[in-house]
């Protein structure tokens, strides 16, 4: 293995993120990336492979484990600290907005991580994104059928069509300053209530 | 009024209660602060966020300010603790097959029940204990360390203390990688009541009066907006006043039951709230004296001799130096701003920063700036002292 190639440990349960972290990984230089998909005895794993850099989601709860390994007091064992440049703190304030965290071991030159951190933090922005994303659009299905629901309601009580259901929520939304789901969901509440 | 903006982050147990009051029922609204809760999903995401200025203010366990100004950890810098959030709330819990062995070797009733039931779980262990906890740094830690170690256990020969996050700890204890844990409520409930775990003594038998949860905010932060620290601290207090009363119990418990903060059943949360645990699946539930408290006896109070007691722990674990240890452990609990924050609004307070540990069996009045102050007990199981001022600076 070349000198300049890194030993990286990525703990991610999802495999396909994983492998979209492994890519990322090998396009920032020949490393040897091997993947943590079961926490169960992570301290132990780590061990084992002892990677020179261990990446993990900040909200992964198995960062505690880590913590443990950052104790390691035996001469055998590496010990591991969390990658904080302090001469550029902009980087590890990127890293933790962008919901990664890297461990290093003790020596390891800031030249030799910030290559791997930044294709890191690139790739998991686009996780962030991804999920803000998804759960735009999961709220946007969840608001569209409380108000085919209302609209329902509405058709049902006061035998409107469906353009009319629709206008009479938009409107009772405007004269009362409220978001039409507002008004679908007040609505739908109501009936759920009054059975 | 503007508000002021605090970001605050908190772990989802019983013990942020305080936090959460403050917030529901205006209590940090009162001193200008609009207090934003963010749940965060481990310690060491709580410390980075306020290590980098994400969060402003944090739920901490009470070790964890100590150990971070002595230089241990994988991030490590001045944090101080502003005030204490809770005592004791932990919970030690066994695995079942673990449970009846105990029982068979049977737990002796006449002595002091964490000699008991620490000596019967020696007897029932094959090979090392592997118990689980929370956080490397943390009182759930400390306070295993100081029951097995003084009942004989030698540390990592016949005790291997890891860390399992408190969500995994039932799947951990089911799936054999632990035979024991140590940790806060709601998740000691939560493995007995999927029959992972039997609770077999609470924290509180070990040491009495632990402190458990701090608020913690970085050093330099604390210098800068001192007037913001202070204000802080009063909230926080008077939401431990609230606490404190017996009729506020179920709404704490529903409260914290809200999808923004456990989201679990307030029937379990309850549990630890009023001190009756159920300490096996479908049993009864057991009265456990003394189990949490967050503002009786001074609990708010961040004495020195709880940080020098645990730098000095630490201190002989890591073979760092004591007295250095020492130094910088106590100046991370900010008796100082705590006094200044409530000798403003006329709230009494103890005229001492350090007290000896561990000298109280029963609830005594002390020496206050009012004198209308007591203090609850607060022995080790063992009956040991703990006194800052003769172990501080002996070489």
């Amino acid at each position: 293995m070349n000198e300049a190639n890194l030993r990286i440990a990525v703990v991610e349960a999802d495999r396909d993120r994983a492998l979209m972290i492994v890519d990322s990984l090998r396009d920032a230089g020949a490393h040897d990336v091997t993947v943590i998909g079961d926490a169960t005895g992570l301290a132990r794993r780590l061990e084992d492979i002892s990677p020179d850099v261990v990446l993990i989601e900040i909200s992964n709860p198995n960062r505690d484990v880590l913590e443990e390994v950052a104790l390691a007091s035996a001469p055998t064992e590496r010990p591991v600290a969390m990658f904080v440049d302090k001469s550029d703190s902009q980087m590890t304030r990127a890293a933790i907005e962008a919901g990664v965290s890297a461990y290093v071991v003790d020596g390891l030159r800031k030249e030799r991580i910030k290559p791997v951190l930044d294709a890191a933090i690139v790739r998991f922005q686009l996780f962030a994104r991804m999920r803000v994303e998804l759960e735009t659009t999961k709220a946007a299905l969840a608001e569209r059928k409380v108000i085919d629901r209302a609209k329902g309601l509405l058709m049902k009580a006061r035998g409107l069509s469906e353009e009319e259901a629709y206008a009479l929520l938009r409107k009772t939304a405007m004269d009362q300053s409220r978001k039409v789901s507002d008004v679908a969901h007040a609505l739908v509440t109501a009936a759920d209530l009054l059975g | 009024m503007n508000l002021h903006r605090i970001d605050c982050g908190f772990v989802p147990l019983v013990d942020c209660a305080p936090l959460v009051v403050a917030r529901e029922l205006g209590f940090a609204a009162e001193e200008g602060i609009d207090l934003h809760l963010h749940p965060q999903p481990s310690w060491s995401a709580i410390r980075d966020k306020l290590l980098f200025g994400e969060l402003q203010a944090a739920h901490m366990l009470s070790v964890l300010p100590v150990v971070m100004s002595m230089g241990l950890g994988a991030a490590t810098d001045r944090i101080d603790a502003l005030t204490v959030l809770s005592v004791n709330g932990d919970v030690i819990g066994v695995a079942p097959d673990l449970a009846d062995r105990m029982h068979q070797v049977g737990v002796d009733r006449n002595t002091d029940p964490a000699t008991g039931v620490g000596r019967a779980l020696i007897a029932a262990a094959s090979g090392p204990l592997r118990v689980g906890v929370p956080f490397p740094f943390s009182m759930h830690a400390e306070l295993l360390y100081y029951w097995l170690s003084s009942l004989g256990l030698e540390a990592p020969r016949d005790l291997n203390v890891r860390t399992v996050p408190p969500s995994n700890m039932a799947e951990a204890i089911a799936a054999g990688e632990v035979d024991a844990f140590c940790v806060g409520e709601p998740w000691g409930s939560v493995a007995v009541d999927k029959g992972a775990a039997e609770i077999v003594l609470p924290g509180s038998a070990i040491w009495q009066f632990a402190p458990e949860k701090v608020l913690a905010v970085r050093h330099d932060w604390a210098e800068a907006e001192r007037p913001m620290a202070l204000r802080l601290i009063r909230a926080m207090w008077r939401a431990a006043r609230w606490l404190g009363e017996a009729e506020n119990r179920l709404t704490v418990s529903d409260l914290l039951a809200q999808p923004e903060y456990l989201g679990r059943p307030s029937e379990l949360i309850d549990r630890a709230l009023s001190g009756r645990l159920v300490l096996a699946k479908n049993g009864r539930p057991t009265r456990l004296r003394n189990f949490v408290e967050f503002y009786d006896c001074a609990a708010t109070f961040p004495w020195r001799s709880q940080a020098h007691w645990i730098a000095s722990r630490w201190a002989a674990r890591t073979g760092a130096d004591r007295e250095e240890a020492v130094a910088v452990g106590r100046a991370a609990f900010r008796t100082d701003l705590y006094r200044a924050a409530l000798q403003d609004i006329g709230v009494d307070v103890p005229g001492a920063s350090e007290k000896v540990e561990g000298a109280l069996s029963v609830r005594t009045e002390v020496a206050s700036a009012k004198g209308e102050m007591f203090l609850g007990p607060d022995r080790f199981f063992d009956g040991k002292v703990f006194d800052p001022a003769e172990t501080g600076t002996r070489h």
